[in-house]
């Protein structure tokens, strides 16, 4: 058994910093055995850089690390193989056709083992953290959860006893948080030392003994996690007291604007990605819509702004038919959709460009002649830059070397100058910080009391219910319910994430 | 242990002074090869600069040879805005050259007026629709455009082969294979001792810069090589504005072929293109695919060609000497993007194991 009263890491002084980005400033990190500790911070506030030092990605400028209580220098990820610290990254690293005991055995120093010694091995570990898993089950027939499972048990059979765990539960519905944090709790009383990274206040409070908090590349403070509460941590994560409290203005008008019968929409690949889904949007009201990453959700609102091919089923916009149209074809029935993407440089705007040419994207072909206008689109942004207090060197400035925040505002603030009647967003406040999500909400908020109907596609439940009116869930592509947001609990939402009861126990 | 770093992206200013030492240290690096070779480098690169200056002839001659290799360049660097690896400027070329051949041939009878303008649409129409059969592949059955149009310069080359070695084998030539030299009335007049072809290509360095800087086909174009879902996304044909642009970018190859052909060469032989295709995707990528620096970029190449001729003549070094250098030259200023976005840092604490 490791010692418990030292350190199991011990960072002093990192310092890291990208070109001239400083994006660890002299942090100090300590994590017992059998201890779990969160790390909590904004986006951006450089926690997953500190993680990837000790992983051997990167390498820090300056400081100190000791593992077990002896200085280190972790220059490969092989090094931190070897001092044992093992690291789950939110893109799972498993081969697809390799069953779970070859995907844990696969770049373990040392000879191959048989197959049988293997899975006997595989089976008593994760028996020992209170496990049930198939070692011959392939890994592209694994749900996310039983593929995070697996590279846990990968850590525990290279008997690694620091484990880093990167925003684990963002992939997960809250059924399968809970089942993690309780290997994770058994983990812990057979002596490991872990860290977990995340933003969520109440899942630092569900499982760590302790949270680093950092800010902005800063090391804020470490504090027992039986002393503090939401409120405290909050402050210490932003720098100053806020209320978390999200607006819900009432509903306004609500008149059906769309209405979805039927729904099938097939992937590139062949299989459904939506399944005879049928729901309605009202004007001024915000529609949730909750559901596991990979549910269907992408694809539904690319679905409605025409742009990818729906199988059956149909869109009704005032009783016009909007499927098999195409985005332009759209905006000449007169429809005004405000579509906000999931890639925001990728697909929402252009990332080279400066917010001037980003804002005529959509409407550079209104004016007759050959050529573009970007006056109209200069003084757009212009007023966008003062309403929104977009920070930018200038209108002209690639959209891509803007901060995530404010890329977000200069494609909801587009989206919102278009005047929609329908606006579609897509995790419009992944990776922004608390901040800059308050002013996403707010910006919804007066959207919705203008009489727009707004689509919210979330990942967090909590805010998904503080500031719906109604909640869709999907679930494998299919609508499984559509609930009151004011009188739901989350527990309702929950089971309807996994299929409505069913398979709510697997 | 040394480690590649990326830094933050450097400002004009920075990144010009980057490409400058680059383009020095080339001329250093090409000076050690000539010291090498037994010669005085700096009399080598004087020699080259008043070779391509020395005379009003000289002058002309470097003219010459920047007419099909900024036009080329013009044409290519449409196609690669917007991110469609065009390869086949080459093929281009030669069947614009073949198109307008075809008029310079058979109708050498008509006015001047008229040819003129018919053989520049046919050079025109012959290398655009050469670009169009990789385009239409491309959108229909996504093929990759950079073999397709690769493959398309060898099928355009053996045509013209083919040609003059059958339908228009020149009957006077004594059973030589080649096709016969242009009428008077079909090879373009001169313009200060240069063929006319020049200030086409100064035409098409303005339409081109207005064209992908101020017009909504431009802007188009922008988008779509920056990403074909934001294309999407913002209602645009993405298949329409491939075909389109990519019919233009071979159009522009084809007029380059045609002015080669009836300006210069008078006659039309597998030469024709003689590789411009491909030196105008470099000229092209080094002026940042801005059609103002390509004039300056396709200028620099051909004081070098021309240079390295006179070399030849005055000191007997083969001209393979000068495709050398340009290689040279190349690598470094093709090279240094590199340190405009990485740097190479020493690691302090080496090894790896417990200290």
């Amino acid at each position: 058994m490791a010692p418990t009263d030292s350190y199991a890491i011990e960072c002093r002084g990192i310092t890291k910093t990208f070109g001239s980005v400083v994006a660890n400033d002299h942090i100090d990190l300590t994590v017992r055995y059998g201890e779990i500790l969160a790390l909590l911070g904004e986006n951006g506030s450089g926690k997953t850089t500190l993680m990837n030092m000790l992983s051997g990605i990167y390498h820090p400028d300056s400081g100190s690390i000791r593992v077990a209580g002896k200085e280190v220098s972790i220059s490969s990820p092989e090094d931190a193989m070897e001092l044992g610290i093992g690291m789950i990254h939110q893109h799972f690293k498993l081969v697809d056709v390799f069953t779970a005991s070859e995907n844990i055995a696969v770049g373990t120093p040392g000879k191959r083992l048989p197959a049988r010694v293997m899975r006997e091995k595989v089976k008593e570990i994760s028996q020992s953290i209170g496990l049930e898993i198939d070692p011959d089950r392939r890994a592209f027939e694994m749900s996310v959860s039983e593929k995070q499972t697996v590279e846990i048990l990968k850590v525990l059979y290279r008997g690694q006893k620091i484990l880093i765990l990167d925003e684990p539960t963002a992939v997960l519905t809250p059924q399968e948080t809970d089942k993690l944090f309780d290997i994770l709790r058994s983990m812990r009383a057979q002596g490991c030392a872990i860290i977990i990274i995340t933003h969520k206040l109440h899942e630092v409070l569900a499982i760590s003994d302790r949270v680093t908090i950092l800010r902005k590349g800063k090391y804020i403070d470490t504090v027992e996690t039986a002393l503090t509460d939401e409120k405290k941590l909050t402050e210490l994560m932003v720098g100053r007291p806020i209320s978390l409290k999200i607006a819900r203005p009432d509903p306004v008008g609500c008149e059906t604007i769309l209405k979805i019968v039927d729904l099938s929409v097939r992937k590139p690949d062949g299989s459904l990605a939506i399944q005879d889904a049928s729901f309605e949007v009202r004007t001024g009201e915000i529609l949730g819509v909750a559901g596991i990453a990979g549910s269907g959700q992408k694809e539904l609102c690319e679905c409605i702004a025409g742009l990818c091919p729906a199988e059956k089923g149909a869109i009704l916009f005032h009783k016009e038919n909007l499927v098999g149209k195409s985005p332009r074809e759209i905006i000449r029935k007169g429809v005004h959709l405000g579509f906000v993407p999931e890639d925001r440089l990728g697909m929402g705007l252009v990332a080279s460009m400066g917010m001037v040419g980003n804002m005529m994207l959509k409407t550079y072909d209104v004016p007759k002649g050959p050529f573009v206008d970007p006056a109209p689109a200069r003084r757009q942004a212009e007023a966008l830059v003062e309403r929104l207090e977009i920070v930018t060197p200038s209108v002209d400035t690639p959209v891509r070397l803007m901060s995530g925040g404010n890329v977000q505002k200069v494609l909801l603030g587009r989206e919102i100058e278009s005047e929609p009647q329908v606006l579609v967003t897509a995790y419009p406040v992944r990776g922004l910080d608390i901040n800059s999500s308050y002013t996403v909400y707010d910006l919804l908020n007066e959207q919705k009391q203008k009489g727009v109907a707004v689509v919210f596609i979330g990942e967090d439940l909590d805010v998904l219910m503080e500031l719906s009116d109604r909640i869709m869930v999907m679930c494998h592509g299919q609508v499984t319910g559509v609930v009151d947001a004011r009188t739901a609990t989350k527990d309702d939402i929950a089971l309807l994430m996994v299929g409505g009861g069913k398979e709510a126990q697997a | 242990m040394i480690r590649i770093v990326k830094i933050k992206e450097k400002n004009s200013r920075q990144t010009f002074a980057i490409h400058l030492a680059a383009f020095l240290l080339a001329l250093c690096a090409g000076g050690l090869f000539i010291l090498m070779l037994g010669f005085n480098p700096l009399e080598i690169y004087a020699t080259i600069i008043s070779g391509a200056f020395r005379s009003k002839m000289a002058i002309q001659a470097t003219i010459k040879i920047m007419i099909p290799l900024l036009i080329a360049a013009l044409g290519v660097m449409l196609s690669f805005k917007m991110r469609f690896w065009n390869i086949g400027g080459e093929g281009q070329i030669i069947m614009g050259a073949v198109f307008a051949t075809y008029f310079a041939l058979f109708h050498a009878d008509w006015p001047s007026f008229i040819l003129f303008p018919v053989m520049f649409i046919a050079g025109l129409l012959g290398g655009g629709l050469w670009a169009l059969i990789p385009a239409f592949f491309k959108v229909k059955f996504g093929t990759n455009e950079t073999l397709f149009t690769l493959m398309l310069n060898y099928i355009a080359l053996y045509l013209v082969s083919w040609l003059q070695e059958g339908p228009w084998r020149d009957p006077s030539a004594n059973g030589f294979p080649k096709i016969a030299s242009f009428g008077k009335s079909a090879v373009l007049p001169k313009v200060f001792g240069v063929q006319i072809g020049w200030i086409v290509a100064l035409v098409l360095v303005a339409v081109l810069f207005v064209y992908l800087r101020y017009t909504k086909q431009g802007y188009e174009i922008s988008v779509v090589g920056e990403s074909q879902a934001t294309a999407t996304y913002a209602g645009m044909n993405v298949q329409k504005i491939v075909l389109r642009t990519m019919f233009l970018s071979g159009a522009i190859a084809g007029i380059c072929g045609m002015i080669q052909a009836t300006g210069s060469d008078r006659t039309l032989s597998t030469g024709v293109a003689g590789g411009v295709g491909f030196t105008a995707i470099i000229v092209a990528w080094l002026a940042q695919l801005n059609p103002i620096s390509s004039l300056v970029i396709a200028f620099l190449f051909s004081v070098l060609e021309k240079g390295s001729s006179v070399i030849q003549s005055t000191y007997g070094l083969s001209t393979d000497c000068a495709d050398v250098l340009q290689g040279i030259i190349l690598f470094f200023v093709l090279g240094c993007e590199f340190f405009i976005r990485y740097k190479f840092v020493r690691d302090h604490k080496g090894g790896g194991k417990k200290c």
